[in-house]
């Protein structure tokens, strides 16, 4: 099955039914999860392209550890103030599997990424929008993007792991 | 047995008060967790003084010599420990070796908003206190994301997991008491 036809036309993403999650471990045993709320993808003509807003990460208080994520210890976000990812291949399995081939770009690094998931054909949804459902996961190591912060534990080990796993639910729907 | 509890936060809604306060229920029986709440009046630290210390430094040195152990919380300032709970870690230190908290049984825990629990703050105050001559337990508690680790409107932790760990540090302390396992 071609990509054009499992899911035909240009759909865009439904920003209340969306989210960019990320997860990491801390101090070697704990995970630690947050999300940039304000993403915006389109899917047209078999192609995805998103974006993500920095400053619409989950973590708002405190205020010293917001201001710690948005710093050059991690996002840098006076200087990059978006997330994006730009797909050279996008594979819609009919087991509803789905492998997205791009560009992500964090901190204005961009480096090449595979992301694995499932995905829901177009359906009409109860208010009779034309509505499909992409979920991708793939793990990056923050630092090839610069997101370098790190500090010794006390009783040895780093506090933050450099691995961060992403997931991506994008609710789409479809245009015109 | 009688634990000497000391925040080394003076705030009111203080997280490692509440800390202490979820310590104190989890004591096993025979044990009472007392909270000192004299850390605001301690003046800074002056040898000068050593010899006749004022009236708060006497009333400190008394609560830990009443006390068979000791239980600190600590946030975690700039990376290390409180000004304050240093200041008076000092006093106690003094003069040394035949001060108050030598040989004492001591834990540390300690709650912080970040991620990372005060781990680096109770790593300060192990050091500070074995420096001391205090007999240190080199188990610690993080407690971060402090702001939501509570159960709501309880001085409890709402994680299983941690309110266990939190539970066998505090048997270790009582045993440290009960049974040293060596005197240095």
């Amino acid at each position: 099955m071609s990509t054009i036809t499992a899911l035909a036309g240009t759909y865009t993403s439904d920003p209340v039914h969306s989210s960019f999650g990320f997860s990491v471990v801390y101090q070697g045993v704990s995970v630690f999860r947050g999300t940039l709320d304000d993403v915006a993808a389109t899917f047209a003509d078999g192609k995805l392209d998103g974006t993500a807003q920095v400053e619409s990460i989950s973590i708002r208080t405190p205020e010293q550890f917001r201001a710690h994520v948005m710093s050059p210890d991690f996002f840098d976000v006076e200087n990059h103030k978006t997330v994006t990812f730009s797909s050279s291949d996008v594979q819609l399995g009919e087991d509803g599997t789905a492998t997205v081939n791009g560009d992500l770009t964090i901190r204005g690094v961009t480096k090449p990424v595979t992301a694995t998931g499932t995905w829901q054909p177009a359906s009409v949804d109860a208010f009779g929008n034309t509505r499909a459902h992409l979920h991708l996961e793939t793990t990056i190591d923050r630092t090839e993007f610069g997101l370098n912060w790190n500090a010794p534990l006390p009783n040895g080990g780093n506090a933050l792991a450099n691995d961060v796993t992403l997931a991506v639910d994008i609710a789409l729907l479809q245009q015109g | 047995m009688r634990i000497l509890g000391i925040s080394g936060s003076l705030r009111r809604g203080s997280h490692n008060r509440r800390l202490l306060r979820a310590a104190a229920a989890l004591l096993p029986p025979g044990s009472e967790l007392v909270e000192w709440d004299g850390l605001r009046e301690l003046p800074a630290f002056d040898q000068d003084l050593e010899e006749a210390p004022p009236p708060s430094v006497r009333d400190f040195f008394d609560a830990i010599e009443d006390a068979d152990a000791l239980l600190i919380s600590t946030p975690e300032y700039n990376s290390s420990l409180p000004g304050a709970l240093k200041n008076a870690l000092d006093w106690a230190s003094r003069p040394f070796p035949d001060n108050v908290l030598r040989y004492k049984p001591a834990a540390v825990i300690g709650a912080s908003t970040g991620l990372f629990g005060a781990v680096w703050s109770q790593a300060e105050v192990r050091k500070t206190l074995k420096a001391s001559g205090a007999h240190v337990l080199e188990s610690e508690l993080p407690v971060g994301m402090a702001d939501s680790a509570f159960a709501d409107g309880e001085d409890a932790l709402a994680d299983p997991m941690l309110a266990e760990r939190l539970s066998d540090l505090l048997g270790d302390l009582v045993r440290e008491v009960t049974a040293p396992v060596e005197l240095r």
